[in-house]
Order: structure tokens, then sequence, then C-alpha cells
């Protein structure tokens, strides 16, 4: 097994455990590289069956590449697909800065969708190399009544035993792609010929390394065209992931605080 | 879909092999709060020209907005508190690469409080970095630590001697630690790789050799963790597949898992345990999107597959599959050392949940033998086990559970408790002084019709003017269980009853003389007995069987086989008494060595939960002994 069987069976033993142990389950979609990914592996988990919702939390500011990729793959995957709005600007904390106030919409979109559909858990594709309160995540994540983290008192995770009872009402994040990294999602996107947004690729010395919303998220310099040329460009650049995203940036603890408070 | 958006999605050329994936090794850092984990980790980052840009000067922005002097922690402690208290208080996992290989650097807290975190943290690693102040020297968490790598399964560790340069470099205090935590690792069983001085903060010996220890001749910190190896998938042991689940999404039944030890393949005839079915791998499942790829034949360790079976077997979660020839223990009973991390401490007699792979059971401590002290290895007894510390339990279950002990199969070897909703606690298995209860339960016969009896019981109850049953002594070595059966025998025999006595040493002689005295031939010895003790009760004869019987399992398996009229009946003395006594003069044998796995002294004796009578022969002369014993088959068999 070389290192991208290990991380694929790791995902798919993630998975097999929350569908095993949790009741209700609905999956993230946000169309970008990681979520695709995961897509990829509820399929070889569970033999080409996706036996949740798909759920894209919506915020209406996407690039129109990654709305024509969700209606065409929703349709082709055969995924059973949920689209819920995001609630406007004026009902988020006034007091956060403004880019992570506009991601903040997403936070409580995914609240209200979460109450709607009843979901007790949420797979999410985030990863430990994203960022450095990602980095301290457990793989199934139990929230409060309200999304909030706790992370100062978070459960023990050893030899693959997770934390998979809870009291009623606690709502869990699981993340089967915590252990993954950025090169990681691409090596393997290359090898399963998984289906790309084509804003990730260059275009006049730019291109998109996290895509986010319209407006708050931006290029950066490259001339990667091609999934080989990113993966070169990614074992020399010292720029992080992020970089593009606008939230991260505002204030030392801005996307701490964010996080906290149940963003992705 | 357009062919303006369809030229929107891009999808890769085919390349299934990637030459490009690299190796990778995770690498968890531990040690005492303040001993310089940070640091280290920042000069690693810093020195192999791995922080992305503005890393440094966001971290130095940090430093002097709180007005404090540089510090490398801000690089891992994510969290505002961490960052404000100067203390790390989760795991946290940062990515670098050298020319050999990538890495993930996992830092696990070093604080007392957080040892849970450190747990996870170290729990996912393939290699430790233990770090010791070299000023300070080896510190009680530095030994915690240690204790608990190993326990955990981590068999490839490197010491970092930090701070070399608050003691002038100096070789012979570098050379007393070294000694000292070398000491202390051999005497657990872990043989350090590696014992590098270094100084974190001037940058001596992590990445770059120092000028400033010529004495010293090993590898750079970078160079030990290069010389590890990625964890290798235990692909060459006996198979090991735990059932996670059973689909049914079409028309296939896929049992799903992952394949922790070993191999299979279509055609293998595999074992289900503890259900004890069998059936043939049919096929093995795989989702692919290349067209014309064929499912795999065979597959191995670390492997998450499905599989069919050839017959339609009921299979659920928590099934241990294996092949035959290779099974894992069925017990009830087992040794664990465990290590708590429960907010209430664990209690002698109270009940938990077991997570043994993907097996869930209740569990009853039954004992709690000793509290290990991780810094000196001493033992002390306790009724509780408190948070954050090591002790040595005995654990038992309501059914049988397939198991392996951790020394032979560590991944199903070792388990995690459940208290409430919480993981409190995790182990690993010994079976040492139990038996592995798998053939006592294998039915290895095929083609048996039970004859009818001609003659019912009422009619020999009639005939012999009581009933008939089985009267099971049990009690250590010299407790004056041959003694009573004896007595009491005679006395029965003189009032008129169909009396028998089946004492140990007897039958020993004759049906199980080929029974040696390990732990599975001294359950296959009372198994024996408890069916022979059954068949005398079921002709009529009150049987009294005279037997040690040191195991529950055991005597509950008689009970089983008795039926309805078994007594079991603890001849109770301590075991001092019993040594005193030591009518065969075994005691003294044991004592000097002379016999192994001797119950009371060398194996476990498990008193009667709930005994029909307790005859304690300590406090109670031998003739009223008797008398009570007589006056209890006057109750409990007349007709």
């Amino acid at each position: 097994m070389d290192r991208l069987d290990q991380l694929e069976s790791q995902s798919i033993f993630i998975f097999r455990e929350a569908f095993n142990r949790i009741e209700n389950i609905a999956m993230l979609w946000s169309l970008g590289k990681d979520s695709n990914v995961m897509i990829w592996l509820a399929r070889k988990a569970f033999f080409g069956h996706v036996p949740f919702p798909v759920m894209h939390v919506d915020t209406g500011k996407k690039f129109p590449e990654m709305y024509d990729f969700r209606d065409r793959y929703a349709a082709e995957w055969g995924l059973n697909f949920i689209r819920e709005e995001c609630p406007p600007l004026e009902m988020t904390d006034e007091t956060l800065p403004p880019a992570a106030r506009s991601a903040a919409r997403k936070t409580e979109g995914l609240k209200l969708a979460i109450k709607k559909h009843g979901f007790n858990a949420l797979f999410a594709g985030i990863r430990r190399d994203e960022e450095a309160t990602r980095a301290k995540e457990r793989v199934f994540s139990p929230r409060g009544q309200t999304g909030q983290w706790d992370f100062k008192d978070q459960p023990p995770e050893f030899w693959d035993q997770f934390k998979t009872d809870f009291p009623p009402g606690t709502h869990i994040r699981i993340h089967p792609l915590l252990h993954w990294t950025e090169i990681d999602i691409w090596l393997y996107t290359l090898r399963e010929q998984i289906p790309t947004i084509a804003l990730y690729f260059a275009k006049d010395g730019k291109r998109y390394r996290s895509l986010g919303d319209k407006d708050i998220t931006s290029p950066v310099a490259s001339t990667a065209s091609t999934i080989e040329e990113i993966i070169e460009e990614l074992r020399t650049t010292k720029i992080s992931e992020r970089s593009g995203r606008a939230m991260d940036h505002e204030s030392e603890d801005a996307f701490e605080r964010l996080r906290a408070d149940g963003y992705l | 879909m357009s062919e303006a958006s369809e030229a929107k999605v891009r999808l890769a050329a085919v390349n299934p092999n990637p030459a490009s994936t690299r190796d990778l090794l995770r690498i968890v850092i531990v040690g005492h709060v303040d001993h310089g984990k940070s640091t280290l980790v920042g000069r690693m980052f810093h020195d192999t020209g791995s922080l992305p840009d503005g890393k440094y000067e966001s971290i130095k922005a940090m430093c002097e907005r709180r007005g404090v002097p540089f510090e490398w922690a801000f690089l891992m402690d994510a969290l505002q508190a961490e960052r404000d208290q100067g203390i790390t208080i989760d795991t946290s996992q940062i990515w670098f690469k050298t020319d050999a290989r990538d890495y993930t650097i996992i830092d696990a807290p070093g604080h007392k409080e957080f040892l849970k975190n450190m747990i996870t943290g170290a729990a996912q690693s393939d290699a430790a970095l233990l770090i010791i102040d070299a000023a300070e020297g080896v510190r009680e968490q530095s030994r915690r630590h240690g204790y608990l790598l190993h326990l955990l399964g981590i068999r490839q560790v490197a010491v970092a001697v930090n701070k070399m340069d608050l003691i002038n470099y100096e070789k012979d205090q570098f050379d007393l630690i070294e000694q000292e935590y070398r000491d202390y690792l051999t005497s657990i069983g872990v043989t350090p790789t590696f014992v590098i001085p270094v100084s974190a903060r001037q940058g001596d010996n992590i990445v770059n050799q120092t000028n400033a220890m010529p004495w010293y001749k090993g590898p750079t910190i970078v160079k030990a963790l290069d010389s590890f190896m990625p964890t290798a998938a235990p692909v060459d042991r006996p198979l090991r597949f735990p059932v996670q689940d059973v689909y049914k999404f079409d028309h296939r039944r896929i049992i799903a898992g992952r394949i922790e030890e070993g191999s299979l393949k279509v055609g293998d005839t595999l074992l289900f345990s503890p259900s004890n079915k069998s059936a043939r791998v049919q096929s093995i499942e795989y989702w692919s999107t290349v067209p014309g790829k064929k499912p795999p034949m065979e597959a191995s360790a670390g492997e998450s597959i499905g599989i069919t079976l050839d017959e339609q077997i009921f299979v659920e979660r928590g099934e241990l599959v294996s092949h035959a020839e290779h099974a894992p223990i069925e017990t009830d009973v087992f040794r664990a050392r465990i290590f708590w991390l429960g907010h209430e401490p664990m209690v002698k007699g109270k009940s938990y949940r077991i997570k043994l792979g993907t097996l869930e059971a209740p569990v009853t401590v039954q004992s709690i033998e000793s509290i290990i002290d991780t810094s000196d290895l001493s033992n002390t007894s306790s009724h509780q086990v408190e948070r954050n510390q090591v002790a040595e339990i005995v654990l038992r279950a309501r059914r049988m559970l397939a198991l392996d002990e951790f020394i032979s199969a560590p991944k199903s070897g070792r388990f995690v408790l459940i208290d409430k909703y919480d993981i409190a606690g995790g182990g690993i298995i010994s079976m040492e002084g139990y038996a592995d209860q798998r053939d006592l339960i294998t039915a290895r016969s095929t083609n048996i019709t039970r004859v009818v009896h001609g003659i019912d019981e009422t009619a020999r109850t009639f005939r012999n003017g009581h009933k008939g049953g089985v009267l099971w002594f049990t009690g250590l070595s010299g407790a004056g269980k041959s003694t009573l059966a004896v007595a009491l025998e005679k006395k029965l025999f003189e009032k008129g009853y169909n009396v028998y006595v089946l004492d140990g040493d007897n039958v020993r002689h004759g049906l199980n003389a080929n029974l040696s005295f390990s732990p599975e031939d001294r359950a296959e010895n009372i198994r024996r007995v408890g069916e022979v003790a059954a068949l005398f009760g079921r002709a009529g004869m009150i049987a009294i069987t005279s037997f040690i019987s040191p195991y529950r399992s055991d005597r509950d398996r008689a009970r089983e086989a008795g039926g309805g009229n078994f007594h079991e009946i603890h001849v109770k003395a301590d075991v001092a008494t019993c040594e005193a006594r030591d009518p065969k003069g075994l005691y003294k044998k044991a004592r000097a060595g002379e016999i192994k796995d001797f119950t009371g002294i060398s194996a476990p004796y498990e008193e009667p939960d709930n005994p029909e009578l307790v005859i304690d022969t300590a406090e109670v002369k031998l003739d009223e002994c008797v008398e009570r014993l007589v006056n209890y088959v006057e109750t409990k068999f007349k007709v």
C-alpha cells in the first residue's frame, strides 16, 4: 500500500464507523477539491452508493463554474442532493471583522439547515494542514446545541477508537479527510481522475488554490495549468493555502472565533 | 450541459501510479512542560526552510503585541488560550519534509492535565521524540510519557537532551542524564535508538551539526528521524479482520471492514468469532470508475475492504474474522494493563463498556490487582484507579469475547473502556493465568442424537427417596474440601443416601490423566468433571465434587451441565490459613518455585459471587461444618 492507499483506507474506515454508529447523517459539499475527493471516497466506502444526503449550504456568491459543476455531478453521481440557503448578513455577529462576518453567514445557514433536517451529524472535508485550529480537530468532533466547538476539552481518540456515543442533542462533525494534505488531495484527484473545477488551473498567471465566495476569495500567482504542475508548485511553494481567504487574516484569533462558533 | 461548461470541468490525465508519492512518517514530540518541545519544532522548521512565507514575521508580531521575547511555541499553539498562558492544551500537527521523506510532526501537550490529548497525539505516531531539559534533568512526566508510549505500542524512540547551552555544553552532565533515562527506559522494555544533546534555541544538533559539542559523534535530530521507518502493515501475520458493518444496498450482502493483520483471498474458509461460524469468501467487492477494472482476488492488512460469502450465515458488527488454524482467543475473563483518563475513578465491581476493535460489550472490573507508579514502577494496591494512573486489572464479560494477547497481535489485543458516553481509558490484554475457552465451547462431534431414557427422573427420585444432584465444593488448596467431602459422604451414606465423592487427585489418575496444570488443561479438567458429576446427578445420586476449580467461568459451565439441582459450596479459608495447614506440602513447593501456576500463590482464585452455601473452615470446627452440610442436603434433596 502506498501513501494514497493508506489515506484512502483510513477515510473509508471513518466513513463506515460514522455510518454504523450515528443515525441521520449528511455530507457537506462545497464543490471544491476536498469535498469532491470526499464524495469519491464515500462511493468507495459504500461500493458505489452514497447512502446519505449531500448538502450544499449556498451563500449565492459562488463562481458560476461552481454552480455548473454542482448541477452536473449531483445528477451524474446519483446524489441525494439538498441545497440550503444562507441567511442575510444582518443576522450575523456585527463585532466580527467584515470578511469574517461574511463567512459567518455560512455558519448561520448551516445551523438552520441542521435544524430543518434534524441531522445529528455532518461529514465535513476539512484537513489538519489547512490551518492551525483545524490541526487540533478530532475525527469525531462533538458540538454544542448551537454548533459551538469546545476546543479546550476534546475527547481522546486513539487506536482508531473514536468517540461515537453522545448524549441526546449533541451535534457531531465527522472529518474523513482530516489526515490528508493539500498535495495528497491533488495526487489522489490525479490518480482517480476525479473531475475538478477549472478555476484551480492557472489563467493569465493566476489560479485559485482554495475556492470560497467570489467576494472574499482571491487567486494566487501561478502558472500551473495541469494537476501535475499544481503538485510541482505545491512541492516548492512557501505560500500558505488559505492566504487567498481574507477572513483568516483579519485579526490574530478571527478564524479561531469563527470555528469555535461552528464555522468549518 | 453545454460544451462551454464542459470545458470548465477538467478530467485528469490517466496516471494511476504517480511516482511522486513520498513516504510519510508521523513523529510525536513529547516531554515535560517547558522542556522546549515547541522551540525544537520551531527551530527544525526554520533551519530546514519549511516555514511558510510571513509566518516568522507573524509570530514576531504576536510576541511584540504581548510584550514577550520571540517564542517559537506560537508556531504550533494555535489557540488564543494557549498563546496567552504559554502552554499547549491540545495536540497539534504540522508538516515538513527532508530530502528523505515527508513528516507529520505531532506536538503533544506535556501538562499532566492534558494527558488524554498527549495520548491522542502519540497514538497516531510511527515514532517518538522525547525531550528532556538538560538543566532540570529527568522529570516525572519524562518517565510517564516514556511508559505510555511503550503501552501505546510505539517502538522507535529518540531522546533529545535540550538546553545544552544552559549547562555550558558539559559532557558529564549529559552523560548522567543519558544514563538515568536509558536505565529507566530499559527497565520498561524500551531501547532508545538515539540520545542526542541539543540546544533548540541555539540550533545545535537539530538540523545542523554543532561545533559546541565536539565530544558528540552521533546524528542530528533530523538525521535520527530520517533513520526511522514508517510503521509497516502486519501483512505476514495470522488474519485479523473485524467486521465493521454488513451492507445490503443492492443485490449483494457485503461484509465490510478493515483487515488489521494478515491477508485473505477469494476461496478462503473464514472463521467468525465469537459466534464460531464459518463460510468461504466468494468475492472481494470493489468500486471503481475505471472501465474493465477487475475486482481484487486478495487483500491484506491496512486495506478497508468488503467481501461476500458463499453461504448466507448471520454475521454482524463485532465479529472477528480469522482463518480456522490461527483463531483468536475466546474468553470471558482476562487481565489488562490500563491507563485511566476518566474524570471519575475506575472502581472495582463497576461495569463499563469495552470497545475491542469493532466489538462492544459490557464488562465488569473483577479486581484491581495493582496501581503502577510510572516513575519508579512500584506497585500499590487500591480499590480504585484515579485519573492518569496506570493499573493492572482483571475484566469479566457476561459473554465470550474474541480477542488476542497484545504481545502476539497488538491490534486485536488492545481496547478502550467507555464510561457513560466517554472514552475513559485504554488498555492492553494479557491472558496470564487465564485459559483460552474456545476449545471448551467448541463441539467437535457431529451426527449425534440423544437417546431418550426409558426411566424418568421422578421414578428415580421415588426409588431412591431423595433427589439427585451435585454438591460442587470449591476453594483453595488446603481449605478442607476433601476432608469435608469424605466426612459428608460417610454421614449421608449412613443416612441412606446414594452418594459418591469425585476428588481432584483421583480423577486425574484416570479420566483426566492426560491433562496438565496449564490454564487450558485445568479448564478442561473441570469441564469433564462437571459433565461426569451431572451424569451422576441425573442417575439419581448425590455427587460431591472436591476441586479447587479456580475460574468462575468453569464453575458456571459445570452448573449449566448439572441442570437444576446444582449447589456451589464455597469451602472458605484465607491463603494464610491454608498455607499453615499445607496438608500436601504444596504451598511449600510453590513458594520455592517448584510448582508453576499454583492457585492462590502464582495463579488466580476467583471467589464465587453467589454460592448457595459458604462453609468457613477457618472459623468453624470440622464437626459443625459437616453438620451444616448435612442439614443443607436434607432440606435441598428431600422428595
